[in-house]
Protein backbone atom coordinates (compact mmCIF):
# COMPACT_ATOMS: atom_id res chain seq x y z
CA UNK A 1 0.00 0.00 0.00
CA UNK A 2 1.41 2.91 -1.15
CA UNK A 3 1.17 6.12 1.41
CA UNK A 4 -1.12 7.63 -0.83
CA UNK A 5 -3.45 4.86 -0.62
CA UNK A 6 -3.33 4.76 3.21
CA UNK A 7 -4.03 8.32 3.09
CA UNK A 8 -6.88 7.50 0.89
CA UNK A 9 -7.90 4.50 3.22
CA UNK A 10 -8.03 6.94 6.44
CA UNK A 11 -10.11 9.21 4.54
CA UNK A 12 -12.85 6.91 3.15
CA UNK A 13 -16.37 6.70 4.03
CA UNK A 14 -19.31 9.16 3.88
CA UNK A 15 -18.39 13.01 3.90
CA UNK A 16 -20.63 13.86 6.39
CA UNK A 17 -18.97 11.06 8.65
CA UNK A 18 -15.24 11.94 8.29
CA UNK A 19 -15.84 15.79 8.54
CA UNK A 20 -18.86 15.97 11.52
CA UNK A 21 -16.40 16.16 14.01
CA UNK A 22 -14.88 18.87 12.98
CA UNK A 23 -17.61 20.99 12.27
CA UNK A 24 -18.79 20.34 15.98
CA UNK A 25 -15.14 21.14 17.54
CA UNK A 26 -15.37 24.54 15.47
CA UNK A 27 -18.66 25.59 16.09
CA UNK A 28 -18.07 25.09 19.92
CA UNK A 29 -14.71 27.01 19.96
CA UNK A 30 -16.92 29.78 18.19
CA UNK A 31 -20.26 29.64 20.95
CA UNK A 32 -17.61 29.61 23.36
CA UNK A 33 -16.00 32.98 21.84
CA UNK A 34 -19.05 34.50 21.32
CA UNK A 35 -20.02 33.87 24.86
CA UNK A 36 -17.46 35.11 26.41
CA UNK A 37 -16.34 37.98 24.47
CA UNK A 38 -19.70 40.45 25.81
CA UNK A 39 -17.59 43.61 26.43
CA UNK A 40 -14.96 45.51 24.68
CA UNK A 41 -11.00 45.50 25.49
CA UNK A 42 -9.68 48.64 26.14
CA UNK A 43 -6.80 50.15 24.70
CA UNK A 44 -3.64 47.94 24.74
CA UNK A 45 -0.69 48.64 27.53
CA UNK A 46 2.82 47.22 27.20
CA UNK A 47 3.98 45.41 30.33
CA UNK A 48 7.46 46.17 31.21
CA UNK A 49 8.76 42.76 33.48
CA UNK A 50 8.59 43.37 37.18
CA UNK A 51 12.54 42.74 37.41
CA UNK A 52 13.02 45.27 34.89
CA UNK A 53 10.74 47.75 36.95
CA UNK A 54 13.15 50.63 38.51
CA UNK A 55 15.82 49.32 38.08
CA UNK A 56 16.49 50.98 34.34
CA UNK A 57 15.90 54.41 33.02
CA UNK A 58 16.22 55.32 29.75
CA UNK A 59 15.23 58.52 28.13
CA UNK A 60 16.42 59.81 25.17
CA UNK A 61 17.05 55.76 24.03
CA UNK A 62 13.61 56.11 24.04
CA UNK A 63 13.10 58.03 20.93
CA UNK A 64 15.66 55.78 18.92
CA UNK A 65 14.00 53.08 20.02
CA UNK A 66 10.46 54.51 19.07
CA UNK A 67 11.50 56.08 15.78
CA UNK A 68 13.03 52.43 14.89
CA UNK A 69 9.28 50.78 15.63
CA UNK A 70 7.50 53.39 14.32
CA UNK A 71 9.48 53.48 11.09
CA UNK A 72 9.35 49.63 9.97
CA UNK A 73 5.96 48.76 11.06
CA UNK A 74 5.29 45.48 9.60
CA UNK A 75 1.69 44.68 8.94
CA UNK A 76 0.24 41.13 8.99
CA UNK A 77 -1.20 40.32 5.22
CA UNK A 78 -4.91 39.86 6.80
CA UNK A 79 -7.87 41.23 4.55
CA UNK A 80 -11.46 40.15 5.66
CA UNK A 81 -13.58 41.89 3.42
CA UNK A 82 -14.17 45.01 1.36
CA UNK A 83 -11.91 47.23 3.33
CA UNK A 84 -9.15 44.67 2.23
CA UNK A 85 -9.30 46.24 -1.12
CA UNK A 86 -8.78 50.00 -0.52
CA UNK A 87 -5.99 48.48 2.23
CA UNK A 88 -4.54 46.66 -0.99
CA UNK A 89 -4.18 49.91 -3.20
CA UNK A 90 -2.64 51.85 -0.21
CA UNK A 91 0.05 49.13 -0.61
CA UNK A 92 0.13 50.04 -4.69
CA UNK A 93 2.08 52.71 -6.27
CA UNK A 94 -0.13 55.76 -6.08
CA UNK A 95 -0.67 55.59 -2.10
CA UNK A 96 2.23 53.72 -1.75
CA UNK A 97 2.35 52.71 1.96
CA UNK A 98 6.14 51.76 1.32
CA UNK A 99 7.02 55.32 1.97
CA UNK A 100 5.98 54.63 5.78
CA UNK A 101 8.19 51.74 5.78
CA UNK A 102 5.56 49.38 5.62
CA UNK A 103 5.35 47.94 2.31
CA UNK A 104 6.70 44.63 3.62
CA UNK A 105 3.32 42.88 4.41
CA UNK A 106 4.19 39.83 6.15
CA UNK A 107 2.47 36.05 5.32
CA UNK A 108 3.60 35.04 8.61
CA UNK A 109 2.29 37.36 11.91
CA UNK A 110 5.81 35.97 14.16
CA UNK A 111 7.13 38.33 11.55
CA UNK A 112 4.81 41.19 11.63
CA UNK A 113 4.19 44.20 13.87
CA UNK A 114 0.86 45.43 13.15
CA UNK A 115 -2.47 43.88 12.32
CA UNK A 116 -5.02 45.64 10.36
CA UNK A 117 -8.35 44.59 10.58
CA UNK A 118 -9.45 45.39 7.18
CA UNK A 119 -13.43 43.93 7.16
CA UNK A 120 -16.37 42.23 8.44
CA UNK A 121 -15.11 40.25 11.23
CA UNK A 122 -17.96 37.62 11.90
CA UNK A 123 -17.66 35.08 14.87
CA UNK A 124 -16.75 32.56 12.91
CA UNK A 125 -13.55 33.92 12.01
CA UNK A 126 -12.68 35.81 14.92
CA UNK A 127 -10.98 32.51 16.62
CA UNK A 128 -8.82 32.22 13.82
CA UNK A 129 -8.12 36.42 14.31
CA UNK A 130 -7.56 35.97 18.16
CA UNK A 131 -5.21 33.19 17.27
CA UNK A 132 -2.89 34.88 14.63
CA UNK A 133 -3.15 37.95 17.36
CA UNK A 134 -1.22 35.87 19.95
CA UNK A 135 1.11 34.64 17.47
CA UNK A 136 2.60 38.35 16.96
CA UNK A 137 5.52 38.97 18.66
CA UNK A 138 5.14 41.67 21.01
CA UNK A 139 5.70 44.90 20.75
CA UNK A 140 2.36 44.38 18.97
CA UNK A 141 -0.80 47.08 17.42
CA UNK A 142 -4.11 46.49 15.66
CA UNK A 143 -5.72 48.98 13.83
CA UNK A 144 -9.25 48.63 13.06
CA UNK A 145 -10.34 49.72 9.55
CA UNK A 146 -13.48 50.65 8.16
CA UNK A 147 -16.52 50.22 10.37
CA UNK A 148 -17.11 46.96 10.03
CA UNK A 149 -14.38 46.18 12.24
CA UNK A 150 -14.84 48.86 14.59
CA UNK A 151 -18.48 48.74 15.43
CA UNK A 152 -19.99 46.16 13.23
CA UNK A 153 -21.40 49.18 10.97
CA UNK A 154 -23.76 48.18 8.24
CA UNK A 155 -24.22 44.35 10.04
CA UNK A 156 -24.78 45.51 13.71
CA UNK A 157 -26.75 43.81 15.36
CA UNK A 158 -26.30 41.18 13.12
CA UNK A 159 -26.70 37.29 14.19
CA UNK A 160 -22.99 36.38 12.94
CA UNK A 161 -20.82 39.51 13.07
CA UNK A 162 -18.48 40.53 15.86
CA UNK A 163 -19.90 43.93 17.54
CA UNK A 164 -16.41 45.52 17.04
CA UNK A 165 -13.13 43.30 16.71
CA UNK A 166 -12.03 45.25 20.22
CA UNK A 167 -14.12 42.41 21.86
CA UNK A 168 -11.46 39.77 20.73
CA UNK A 169 -8.39 41.80 20.29
CA UNK A 170 -7.42 45.24 22.03
CA UNK A 171 -7.39 47.73 19.45
CA UNK A 172 -4.70 51.08 18.91
CA UNK A 173 -6.03 53.25 16.12
CA UNK A 174 -10.18 52.91 15.01
CA UNK A 175 -10.16 54.12 11.29
CA UNK A 176 -13.71 55.22 10.21
CA UNK A 177 -15.33 55.12 6.65
CA UNK A 178 -16.73 52.25 4.30
CA UNK A 179 -14.42 51.60 3.31
CA UNK A 180 -11.77 54.02 4.66
CA UNK A 181 -10.20 55.92 1.64
CA UNK A 182 -6.59 54.99 1.60
CA UNK A 183 -5.98 58.38 2.75
CA UNK A 184 -7.83 57.67 5.50
CA UNK A 185 -5.66 54.39 6.23
CA UNK A 186 -2.17 56.24 5.71
CA UNK A 187 -3.66 58.85 8.11
CA UNK A 188 -4.31 56.56 10.81
CA UNK A 189 -0.82 54.59 10.23
CA UNK A 190 0.42 57.91 11.11
CA UNK A 191 -1.74 58.44 14.40
CA UNK A 192 -0.18 55.18 15.32
CA UNK A 193 3.50 56.39 14.26
CA UNK A 194 2.38 59.45 16.59
CA UNK A 195 1.35 57.24 19.38
CA UNK A 196 4.12 55.01 19.14
CA UNK A 197 6.07 57.71 19.49
CA UNK A 198 5.01 58.03 23.27
CA UNK A 199 6.03 55.09 24.41
CA UNK A 200 8.67 55.09 27.37
CA UNK A 201 10.21 51.91 27.17
CA UNK A 202 11.19 50.18 30.58
CA UNK A 203 10.97 53.40 32.64
CA UNK A 204 8.89 52.60 35.97
CA UNK A 205 5.23 52.07 35.14
CA UNK A 206 6.15 52.38 31.56
CA UNK A 207 3.20 52.38 29.42
CA UNK A 208 1.66 54.08 26.60
CA UNK A 209 0.06 57.36 27.48
CA UNK A 210 -3.43 57.31 27.98
CA UNK A 211 -5.90 60.08 26.81
CA UNK A 212 -5.57 60.13 22.76
CA UNK A 213 -2.60 60.39 20.22
CA UNK A 214 -2.41 64.05 19.31
CA UNK A 215 -2.03 65.53 22.59
CA UNK A 216 0.82 64.72 23.86
CA UNK A 217 4.56 65.86 24.25
CA UNK A 218 7.52 63.78 22.58
CA UNK A 219 9.67 61.86 25.71
CA UNK B 1 -28.36 36.46 -28.00
CA UNK B 2 -31.20 36.57 -24.75
CA UNK B 3 -32.51 33.60 -23.38
CA UNK B 4 -36.34 32.70 -24.01
CA UNK B 5 -38.10 32.58 -20.56
CA UNK B 6 -40.42 29.12 -20.54
CA UNK B 7 -43.82 29.99 -19.00
CA UNK B 8 -44.65 27.55 -15.87
CA UNK B 9 -47.75 26.77 -18.29
CA UNK B 10 -45.07 25.11 -21.18
CA UNK B 11 -42.70 23.16 -18.09
CA UNK B 12 -46.39 21.98 -17.02
CA UNK B 13 -47.02 20.17 -20.51
CA UNK B 14 -43.96 18.36 -20.92
CA UNK B 15 -43.51 17.33 -16.94
CA UNK B 16 -47.19 16.21 -17.28
CA UNK B 17 -46.59 13.82 -20.04
CA UNK B 18 -43.27 12.73 -18.44
CA UNK B 19 -43.63 12.36 -14.54
CA UNK B 20 -47.20 11.48 -13.83
CA UNK B 21 -48.44 13.78 -10.71
CA UNK B 22 -45.55 15.80 -10.72
CA UNK B 23 -47.31 19.31 -11.42
CA UNK B 24 -49.02 21.09 -8.43
CA UNK B 25 -49.98 24.48 -10.89
CA UNK B 26 -48.40 26.63 -13.02
CA UNK B 27 -48.41 30.35 -13.76
CA UNK B 28 -47.21 32.11 -16.28
CA UNK B 29 -43.73 32.44 -14.45
CA UNK B 30 -42.79 28.96 -13.38
CA UNK B 31 -44.14 25.49 -12.68
CA UNK B 32 -44.77 24.41 -8.74
CA UNK B 33 -44.21 20.72 -8.47
CA UNK B 34 -44.97 17.93 -6.02
CA UNK B 35 -42.29 18.18 -3.46
CA UNK B 36 -41.34 14.31 -3.01
CA UNK B 37 -41.26 13.83 -6.77
CA UNK B 38 -38.30 16.92 -6.99
CA UNK B 39 -35.13 14.58 -7.54
CA UNK B 40 -37.38 12.81 -10.60
CA UNK B 41 -38.76 15.81 -11.97
CA UNK B 42 -35.01 17.29 -12.24
CA UNK B 43 -33.76 14.34 -13.91
CA UNK B 44 -36.36 14.66 -16.42
CA UNK B 45 -35.18 18.41 -16.81
CA UNK B 46 -31.75 17.78 -17.19
CA UNK B 47 -31.92 14.95 -19.58
CA UNK B 48 -34.82 16.03 -22.03
CA UNK B 49 -33.42 16.64 -25.12
CA UNK B 50 -36.19 19.39 -25.45
CA UNK B 51 -35.78 20.87 -22.73
CA UNK B 52 -31.69 20.04 -21.95
CA UNK B 53 -31.61 22.09 -18.49
CA UNK B 54 -28.14 21.17 -17.80
CA UNK B 55 -27.12 24.17 -15.57
CA UNK B 56 -28.77 24.89 -12.15
CA UNK B 57 -28.33 28.66 -11.47
CA UNK B 58 -29.42 28.67 -7.96
CA UNK B 59 -31.51 27.06 -5.42
CA UNK B 60 -33.15 29.52 -3.19
CA UNK B 61 -36.08 29.48 -0.54
CA UNK B 62 -38.65 32.15 0.59
CA UNK B 63 -40.67 32.47 3.18
CA UNK B 64 -44.38 32.30 3.33
CA UNK B 65 -45.32 31.98 7.19
CA UNK B 66 -47.17 29.30 6.87
CA UNK B 67 -45.41 27.66 3.83
CA UNK B 68 -41.98 27.65 2.23
CA UNK B 69 -41.05 27.73 -1.74
CA UNK B 70 -37.88 25.80 -2.53
CA UNK B 71 -36.80 27.69 -6.30
CA UNK B 72 -34.64 26.52 -8.70
CA UNK B 73 -33.71 28.80 -11.56
CA UNK B 74 -32.69 26.58 -14.40
CA UNK B 75 -30.49 27.36 -17.74
CA UNK B 76 -29.99 25.59 -21.50
CA UNK B 77 -26.80 26.55 -23.27
CA UNK B 78 -28.03 24.69 -26.05
CA UNK B 79 -31.62 25.02 -26.42
CA UNK B 80 -30.96 28.90 -25.45
CA UNK B 81 -33.68 28.85 -22.62
CA UNK B 82 -34.20 29.25 -19.05
CA UNK B 83 -37.01 28.32 -16.87
CA UNK B 84 -38.00 28.50 -12.85
CA UNK B 85 -39.26 25.17 -10.75
CA UNK B 86 -40.38 26.07 -7.64
CA UNK B 87 -41.95 23.46 -4.88
CA UNK B 88 -43.89 24.44 -2.04
CA UNK B 89 -43.51 23.33 1.24
CA UNK B 90 -46.33 23.67 4.21
CA UNK B 91 -45.90 24.43 7.67
CA UNK B 92 -42.31 25.75 9.53
CA UNK B 93 -41.16 22.42 11.48
CA UNK B 94 -39.01 19.46 10.05
CA UNK B 95 -39.17 20.57 6.54
CA UNK B 96 -37.40 18.50 4.31
CA UNK B 97 -37.93 17.28 0.20
CA UNK B 98 -35.14 15.56 -1.98
CA UNK B 99 -31.64 16.54 -2.78
CA UNK B 100 -30.64 17.07 -6.59
CA UNK B 101 -27.45 16.54 -5.57
CA UNK B 102 -27.40 13.37 -7.57
CA UNK B 103 -28.93 15.62 -11.05
CA UNK B 104 -26.59 18.90 -10.78
CA UNK B 105 -23.56 18.66 -8.38
CA UNK B 106 -23.92 22.53 -8.31
CA UNK B 107 -26.47 21.73 -5.57
CA UNK B 108 -24.19 20.62 -3.47
CA UNK B 109 -23.37 24.00 -1.41
CA UNK B 110 -26.58 25.83 -2.43
CA UNK B 111 -28.99 23.01 -0.47
CA UNK B 112 -26.69 23.44 2.38
CA UNK B 113 -26.81 27.11 2.23
CA UNK B 114 -30.75 26.74 2.77
CA UNK B 115 -30.66 24.44 4.94
CA UNK B 116 -28.28 26.26 7.39
CA UNK B 117 -29.99 30.01 6.92
CA UNK B 118 -34.12 28.65 6.03
CA UNK B 119 -33.53 25.28 7.76
CA UNK B 120 -35.11 23.23 4.81
CA UNK B 121 -33.55 19.47 4.81
CA UNK B 122 -32.81 17.97 1.73
CA UNK B 123 -32.94 13.96 1.78
CA UNK B 124 -30.02 12.43 -0.13
CA UNK B 125 -27.54 15.29 0.61
CA UNK B 126 -24.01 13.65 1.34
CA UNK B 127 -23.02 16.13 3.90
CA UNK B 128 -26.49 18.62 5.13
CA UNK B 129 -24.80 20.38 7.13
CA UNK B 130 -24.69 23.68 8.37
CA UNK B 131 -21.76 25.85 5.80
CA UNK B 132 -21.90 29.61 6.69
CA UNK B 133 -22.70 29.56 10.18
CA UNK B 134 -21.28 27.37 12.63
CA UNK B 135 -22.52 24.18 14.67
CA UNK B 136 -24.18 24.87 17.45
CA UNK B 137 -25.99 28.31 15.84
CA UNK B 138 -29.65 28.14 17.41
CA UNK B 139 -31.95 28.85 14.48
CA UNK B 140 -32.56 29.55 10.28
CA UNK B 141 -31.62 33.54 10.80
CA UNK B 142 -33.04 34.06 7.15
CA UNK B 143 -36.67 33.17 8.50
CA UNK B 144 -39.08 35.66 9.33
CA UNK B 145 -39.55 34.40 12.59
CA UNK B 146 -35.81 34.69 13.30
CA UNK B 147 -35.06 37.48 15.82
S1 LIG C 1 -16.64 48.98 6.46
FE1 LIG C 1 -17.71 48.94 4.49
S2 LIG C 1 -16.09 48.54 2.99
FE2 LIG C 1 -15.27 47.98 5.02
S3 LIG C 1 -15.69 45.79 5.24
FE3 LIG C 1 -17.42 46.91 6.15
S4 LIG C 1 -18.92 47.05 4.50
FE4 LIG C 1 -16.94 46.55 3.55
Amino acid sequence: MTGEQEFRGIESGPLFDRTWHIDRVEGAAVQGLKDTSVEPLSEPLIEVPDDLKGNLVVTSVDALVNWGRKSALWPVTFGLACCAFEMIATAMGRFDIARFGMEAFRASPRQADLMIIAGTVTWKMAPAIQRIHEQMAEPKWVISMGVCATSGGPYFGSYSVVPGVDHIIPVDVYVPGCPPRPDALLFGVMELHEKIKKYHNLRPGSRNVPGGTLAAENP
Amino acid sequence: MPFQALTGEALADRLAEAVPDSVERADGDCVWVEPSQIAITAQFLRDDPGLDFQFLNAISAVDFIDSFDVVYHLTSFRQQHKGVVKARLHGRESLSLPSVYEVWRGADLQEREVWDLMGIRFEGHPNMKRIMLWEGFDGHPLRKDYL
